[in-house]
C-alpha cells in the first residue's frame, strides 16, 4: 500500500493524521455547508447581518415547508423525476442490446460502430443545440418532458454503450460459445445468458445516468420553460427570482435540489463508484 | 451424449441460418437510428446552418462563410470571440489542476483508519452535486457582504473582494468552483487505482530504497497511467464544456468577461440579445473542431489499445 500505512508511522504522526482528516474534511465542505446553516436561520438573521452566528432560532421546519407549500419546486421535483426514470429505462435497455452486438459479434463495422458512439459522446452540446431544437420544435415536443427524454436517451446511449461493450466483453465467452453449441437462439442468449451476468452494470449505468440526467442544466434551459415541464436545475433559477434576497429559503431551496442524487449516491455507493471509475484499473 | 438434429437444414428458416450475421444489426437498430437522429446527423446540420443567416423562424439567407469572417473581425478586435477563445484556453490549463489536486487528496486519503471510508464518501460528493446547485453555493461564498470567503480575509484584515465582479478574477474564481466536483471526480479515479497497485511492487521499491516523492514518481504513477488517462478525458471535456456554472455564477458577465465558447454560442443563438442561429452554429463549429482535436488522440489511444488486446 502506498502511502504507507499511517500504522506502521509514530504515534504522533498518527494523531497529528487523525486530527487533520476532520479539519481537511471540514474544510472541503465549508462551502457547503455554509449553505445548509443558511437554510435553518430565520429571515431576520440576514437583515440583521447575523450570517456566521449561531441561527437566533431554529426554522429549520419553516424554512423547507416555504419550499415544498409555497412555491412550484415540488412541481419542478416531479419534473425531473419523470424525465429522469424514462431516461434511465430508455437509455439502459437502448445500450445493453447495442453493447451486446458490438461486445459478442465480429463483424467489419464493429469497431468503427463503436467509435461512433464515443466519439459522439464527447461531442459539445451547442454543436448539437440548434438542430436538436429545431427537430424538437418540429415534431411538437418543445416545452415537453418527452421532448427531453428522448434527447437525453439518444445522448446517453453512446456513453452507456461504451460501458455495455466493455462489460459484456469482460464475461467469459466460452458461455456464449456453449449456448449455441446446444442451439440457443440468439436473442435466449441475450435474454438468458448475457442479461442476468449484466446486473451489477445494469444497476451501475442506472445509478449514473440518474445522477447526469438529474443535473442536467444546458438542454434543460433548451428545450424547455415553464414549470410544467422545466426539471429542477432549471427551475431552481425561477425559484431564485421568486424569493429574491431571501438566502435561507434559496438554501433550503438548493439543498432539496440537490438532495436527490446524493441520496441515490449514498444508497448506491458500491456501484455507482463502479461505474464512475470503470478502466481506471487495467 | 448425443446430439439430435432437431430440424432438417433446408426446413430452416433464412433467419435461422443467418441469425449470426442479422442478429446483431437488429441490436444495435434502435440505438443507431436514435444516436443518428439526435446526435451525428446534427453535426452535419450545424455545420450546414453556420453558413446561413437565420433567426430560428423565417426562410434562412445563404451567407457562404460570412459568419466566420465576422468571427474572424471579432478575434482580431479583441471583442467577445476572442474573449470566449481566451477563457476557453485558461479553463483548460486550470481544470487541468484538477488531476494533481485529487491525486494529492487521494493519497491522503489511502488509509485504513476507523471510519476512513465515510471519509472518502463525503470528499467525493460535490461531484453528485448539480453543477447548478454548486454554482448557487459559490456565488454566496464570494458575496462581498457576507460571503465565507471575504469573512475569511476578514480575519486577517484583507478584503473585501469581489470576486465575480472583477473582470480580471472572474473566470479564475468560477474555474476554482468547478475545481471542487472535478477534483472529487480525480480522487475517486487515484482511489481506485491505488487499490491496484501491485503491493509487490512497492515492497521490491523499499528494498531498493525509493521513498515518498522517488516510489510516487517511478514506481506508483506508472501504475496509475490509466487513471490518470481517464482523468485527462474527463477534464478536457468537462473544461470545455463548461456552461452551467457561469450561466449561473455570472450570466457571462461583467461584461461579458467571463464567456466561454459554450456559452457565447448560447447568447448568440439563443437569448435576448437575438437568435442569430447561424452565428451561434458557426460558434459551435469551431469549438467542435477544437473538440475533435482532443477526441481523435483519445480515440487514437482507444484504438491502440483495442489492437493490443486481440
Amino acid at each position: 500500500m502506498f502511502p504507507t500505512p499511517i500504522e506502521k508511522q509514530s504515534a504522533g504522526a498518527q494523531v497529528a493524521y487523525k486530527t487533520l482528516l476532520p479539519v481537511a474534511l471540514l474544510m472541503w465542505l465549508a462551502p457547503l455547508l455554509a449553505v445548509a446553516l443558511f437554510s435553518i436561520k430565520p429571515d431576520t438573521d440576514f437583515t440583521n447581518a447575523n450570517y456566521w452566528g449561531l441561527p437566533s432560532s431554529f426554522e429549520f421546519a419553516h424554512n423547507y415547508g416555504q419550499v415544498f407549500f409555497n412555491s412550484d419546486m415540488p412541481r419542478y421535483l416531479l419534473n425531473s423525476f419523470l424525465i429522469t426514470v424514462p431516461t434511465v429505462i430508455g437509455a439502459v435497455a437502448l445500450s445493453a442490446m447495442g453493447g451486446f452486438a458490438l461486445g459478442i459479434y465480429k463483424f467489419r463495422a464493429n469497431l468503427w460502430i463503436f467509435f461512433m458512439f464515443v466519439a459522439g459522446n464527447f461531442v459539445p452540446f451547442q454543436i448539437l443545440m440548434v438542430p436538436v431544437r429545431d427537430l424538437t420544435l418540429g415534431l411538437g415536443l418543445y416545452n415537453t418532458k418527452t421532448g427531453l427524454v428522448l434527447f437525453h436517451i439518444a445522448f446517453q446511449t453512446g456513453f452507456c454503450t461504451l460501458f455495455m461493450r466493455n462489460f459484456i466483453r469482460s464475461l467469459p465467452y466460452e458461455l456464449i460459445e456453449a449456448a449455441r453449441v446446444e442451439g440457443v437462439a440468439e436473442w435466449r442468449i441475450f435474454w438468458y445468458v448475457v442479461l442476468p451476468l449484466m446486473k451489477p452494470a445494469l444497476a451501475a449505468l442506472s445509478v449514473l445516468i440518474f445522477t447526469f440526467i438529474w443535473n442536467d442544466y444546458f438542454w434543460a434551459v433548451v428545450l424547455t420553460q415553464g414549470p410544467e415541464s422545466q426539471p429542477v436545475t432549471a427551475g431552481i433559477t425561477s425559484f431564485n427570482a421568486q424569493f429574491r434576497a431571501a438566502y435561507h429559503l434559496m438554501s433550503a431551496g438548493s439543498i432539496v435540489a440537490a438532495l436527490p442524487p446524493v441520496a441515490m449516491f449514498f444508497l448506491m455507493q458500491k456501484h455507482f463508484i463502479a461505474g464512475l471509475t470503470l478502466g481506471a484499473v487495467k | 451424449m448425443s446430439v439430435t438434429p432437431t430440424t432438417p437444414t433446408e426446413t430452416r428458416s433464412w433467419y435461422y441460418r443467418n441469425q449470426q450475421a442479422i442478429t446483431p444489426w437488429l441490436f444495435l437498430a434502435p440505438g443507431i437510428l436514435f444516436f443518428a437522429v439526435y446526435v451525428i446527423v446534427p453535426i452535419f446540420q450545424s455545420f450546414s446552418i453556420s453558413l446561413y443567416e437565420w433567426d430560428g423562424l423565417g426562410t434562412a439567407e445563404y451567407v457562404g462563410l460570412r459568419n466566420y469572417e465576422d468571427l474572424y473581425w471579432e478575434f482580431v478586435d479583441r471583442d467577445a470571440f476572442f474573449v470566449s477563445l481566451k477563457n476557453n484556453v485558461i479553463w483548460l490549463v486550470m481544470y487541468l489542476l484538477a488531476i494533481p489536486a485529487g491525486l494529492f487528496i487521494a493519497l491522503f486519503l489511502n488509509q485504513t483508519v476507523t471510519g476512513i471510508r465515510l471519509y472518502k464518501s463525503l470528499f467525493f460528493f460535490p461531484f453528485v452535486i448539480s453543477q447548478v446547485v454548486v454554482g448557487l453555493v459559490f456565488s454566496w461564498f464570494y458575496d462581498p457582504t457576507f460571503g465565507l470567503l471575504n469573512s475569511f480575509l476578514g480575519v486577517f484584515g484583507l478584503g473585501p473582494v469581489n470576486v465575480l465582479g472583477n473582470e480580471n478574477l472572474v473566470t479564475y474564481g468560477i474555474i476554482f468552483a468547478g475545481l471542487w466536483p472535478q477534483t472529487a471526480y480525480c480522487m475517486i479515479l487515484y482511489l481506485t487505482g491505488l487499490n491496484a497497485v501491485d503491493p509487490e511492487q512497492i515492497e521490491a521499491g523499499r528494498l531498493d530504497n525509493a521513498k515518498g516523492l522517488k516510489m510516487l514518481w517511478y514506481i506508483i504513477l506508472p501504475q496509475l497511467r490509466p487513471a490518470t488517462f481517464i482523468a485527462f478525458v474527463v477534464t478536457i471535456i468537462g473544461a470545455l464544456r463548461s456552461f452551467d456554472l457561469i450561466s449561473i455564477m455570472t450570466g457571462g458577465g461583467p461584461f461579458g468577461s467571463s464567456r466561454v465558447l459554450a456559452y457565447y454560442m448560447f447568447e448568440v443563438a439563443l437569448s435576448e440579445y437575438g437568435f442569430r442561429m447561424g452565428y451561434g452554429a458557426a460558434i459551435a463549429v469551431v469549438l467542435f473542431v477544437i473538440m475533435m482535436g482532443f477526441i481523435a488522440y483519445f480515440l487514437w489511444s482507444m484504438y491502440r489499445e483495442e489492437k493490443g488486446a486481440h
